[in-house]
């Protein structure tokens, strides 16, 4: 185990991937002689050099499409997004061509390839920067969703990702990049996809929240435990596919839930998780299904409307209490 | 220009050309007789373009294109039964009957297929280009696009990145004069497409896409030029359209005397004189050649007719890669 922040742990994925395999390549906006925008690509045009590290124009859905197109002949493209609020100029690439080249051709061309990139509100970036993307990903078939919340996993995950031979999605946060964690050293350290992750154990109510939501949740459990209410806080880690087996064992257990996330309400993976619940757990809850998620605005730029806009701890510790019955 | 051909070569660009042209029709009476439904959009005025092209292409080479890709498909060596089959959604297609009319694809041929989005292909293409540098390989690629691409930003996004990377790509605009339904000259400031490389620094041309004998010399230039020095080529390739936009579109945004304007200049009729003045057919044998792909193109359909559906499994089948 070595301590490293988050941009670290994503860094080394991509150095141990790169050094592992020469098809693999990283191309993004500032990725090469800046090295990042978030510096997690660090060091790798040093290392790999500027045919494997290269910068590209702002361009997103041209170099997002060059990636795919790259991927159709067999190469492994890591393309990174400075955030995925540029990344939805590359969304018509992303959908309609990297999703769909596999099913289209009749399983003839697959896309092996990473868009990878912070999703979410960073701190006063306004109503462009601060997007949750996760439902807009989620809901295109032939995309695998990663979101990431600790430097481990997102060492592990990202490992995964560049290994797995369909598009995947992988999201990550500005203001988990200087996050410390303990990561597995090993270059064979892997977190398959679709594999779940329960970051504290409890008996009383499933929390379930993926990406930065997961320390709010986390910081939410601190309180309800001296309370006396133990929270099973599940991850998923990736969206899709979606570890569904740990949630309604988890739901089987506690028969409250309460679902934590950080983009809109309105037909979000939030929305997909409660309907799966309700569908499949119906007999095992005693309460309704309740959710956090951002207010149903553009994320506004002042501090204070920011932070009332998002998911907050003290949301969540009054909603972890209403399926408690607890409220006051 | 026609001196500078060998005569079996001017025989088989007819042979091709007459293919396409008898294809085309094929499937068009196909779909008038609801044996598949969907787009469809066919290539039949454009014969001289996909086999001039197709004739300074390896077999290493890739292309791409559009969504009026059936001929430039075949042209690929795609089995023409196989585009048939594709047509009526038959498990024999060449996508397995999952893409249609659109999306023609063969991994083996390095066909990558015809897409829908109306210049999304661009970046995919430059895409392909890059991974031929990444590699060192000699190979280039073709992009197909329409002149109505011509005003999609992504491919001017692609074609600064070709352009600064040096990447071997041929954008190739068959500019046929319609975006749909509406005249380029409507909605594009420039009179010549091919101007637009101005912008890129790119080298660029326009040829005469009705006669093969123009195409072809014109295109094997440009890539002989490329393989070996890689750098994106923009050419205008001048063409047209006898039918509608797809298979539904009567036309009535142009006049008659306009398509047959074309169609005097009909790359069959322009080879076809060479072929009778350098005595390498006669009327009778042009007659006798058209009675034999007029069978092989109701063989296709035979083939496609009798084809069986894929099994509803097909459905969930190729989501996701298989590990």
């Amino acid at each position: 185990m070595a301590l490293l922040t988050f941009r670290e742990a994503l860094g080394q994925a991509m150095d141990e991937e790169m050094a592992r395999d020469p098809d693999i390549f990283l191309m993004g906006e500032e990725v090469a002689q800046y090295d990042g925008a978030y510096k997690v690509s660090k060091g790798l045009l040093q290392k790999y050099g500027p045919r494997r590290v290269i910068d590209a124009p702002i361009s997103e859905g041209g170099f997002a499409g060059l990636g795919i197109g790259a991927a159709m002949v067999g190469l492994k493209p890591i393309i990174e997004m400075m955030t995925w609020n540029f990344g939805i100029q590359a969304l018509d690439q992303i959908i309609n061509h990297a999703a769909k080249m596999h099913y289209m051709s009749g399983g003839q061309f697959s896309v092996p390839i990473v868009f990878r990139g912070p999703n979410g509100a960073a701190h006063m970036l306004g109503a462009q920067h601060s997007q949750s993307l996760e439902a807009v990903l989620t809901h295109i078939p032939g995309l695998k969703v990663v979101s990431v919340s600790t430097p481990a996993d997102g060492k592990g995950l990202l490992k995964a990702a560049i290994r797995d031979p369909n598009p995947v999605i992988f999201l990550e946060s500005e203001m988990m990049y200087g996050m410390k964690g303990e990561v597995p050293e090993s270059a064979d350290f892997l977190i398959p996809l679709g594999v779940g992750d329960r970051k504290r154990e409890g008996t009383h109510v499933t929390v379930i929240a993926w990406g930065r939501v997961v320390h709010k949740a986390l910081a939410a459990c601190e309180q309800l435990a001296a309370e006396g209410i133990e929270v099973d806080l599940i991850d998923p880690r990736t969206l899709v596919p979606l570890d569904e087996a740990l949630i309604f064992e988890s739901v089987r257990k506690t028969h409250r839930v309460v679902i934590v996330e950080e983009s809109w309400p309105f037909a979000s993976v939030g929305s997909q998780l409660a309907d799966r619940i309700q569908s499949v757990c119906f007999d095992d809850l005693d309460a309704p299904v309740e959710r956090v998620c951002q207010e149903p605005v553009p994320v506004p730029y002042a501090e204070h409307l920011e932070e009332r806009a998002l998911p907050s701890v003290e949301r969540i510790l009054h909603t972890v209490k209403k399926v408690c019955y607890r409220t006051e | 220009m026609a001196q500078n051909f060998p005569p079996e070569q001017l025989v088989a660009f007819y042979k091709e050309m007459l293919f396409y042209r008898r294809f085309e029709e094929r499937v068009n009476i196909a779909y008038t007789n609801q044996k598949f439904s969907g787009f469809c959009h066919l290539h039949i005025g454009q014969e001289a373009v996909c086999v001039g092209v197709q004739a300074a292409l390896t077999a290493e080479d890739y292309v791409i294109a559009g969504y009026r890709s059936h001929t430039l498909a075949i042209a690929k060596g795609i089995p023409s039964r196989e585009v048939f089959a594709e047509l009526f959604g038959k498990v024999t297609g060449c996508s397995r009957g999952k893409g249609g009319s659109m999306h023609m694809f063969s991994k083996a041929h390095r066909f990558l297929g015809g897409h829908g989005i109306v210049g999304g292909q661009a970046p995919l293409a430059v895409g392909s280009g890059f991974a031929a540098w990444y590699r060192g390989e000699p190979h280039v690629t073709v992009c197909y696009l329409g002149d109505a691409a011509m005003n999609q930003g992504q491919v001017f996004e692609a074609m600064n990145m070709a352009a600064t990377w040096k990447l071997p790509v041929l954008f190739l605009i068959e500019n046929n004069r319609y975006g749909m339904g509406t005249d380029i000259r409507r909605t594009t400031s420039i009179d010549r497409l091919s101007k637009r490389a101005l912008a890129f620094d790119m080298a660029h041309s326009e040829v005469d896409g009705m006669d093969v004998l123009q195409v072809y010399p014109h295109v094997k230039g440009i890539l002989d030029k490329m393989r070996k020095e890689p750098a994106p080529y923009l050419l205008e390739v001048l063409t047209y359209r006898y039918k509608g936009h797809s298979v539904s579109d009567p036309g009535t945004y142009r006049t008659k005397e306009e398509v047959l304007t074309y169609q005097q200049q009909d790359p069959l009729l322009q080879l076809a004189a060479v072929l009778k003045k350098k005595k390498l057919a006669t009327e009778q044998e042009l007659e006798a050649w058209d009675e034999i792909v007029k069978a092989q193109v109701k063989e296709d359909e035979r083939f496609a007719d009798e084809s069986p559906l894929s099994d509803l499994s097909e459905v969930w089948q190729h989501v996701w890669v298989e590990e």
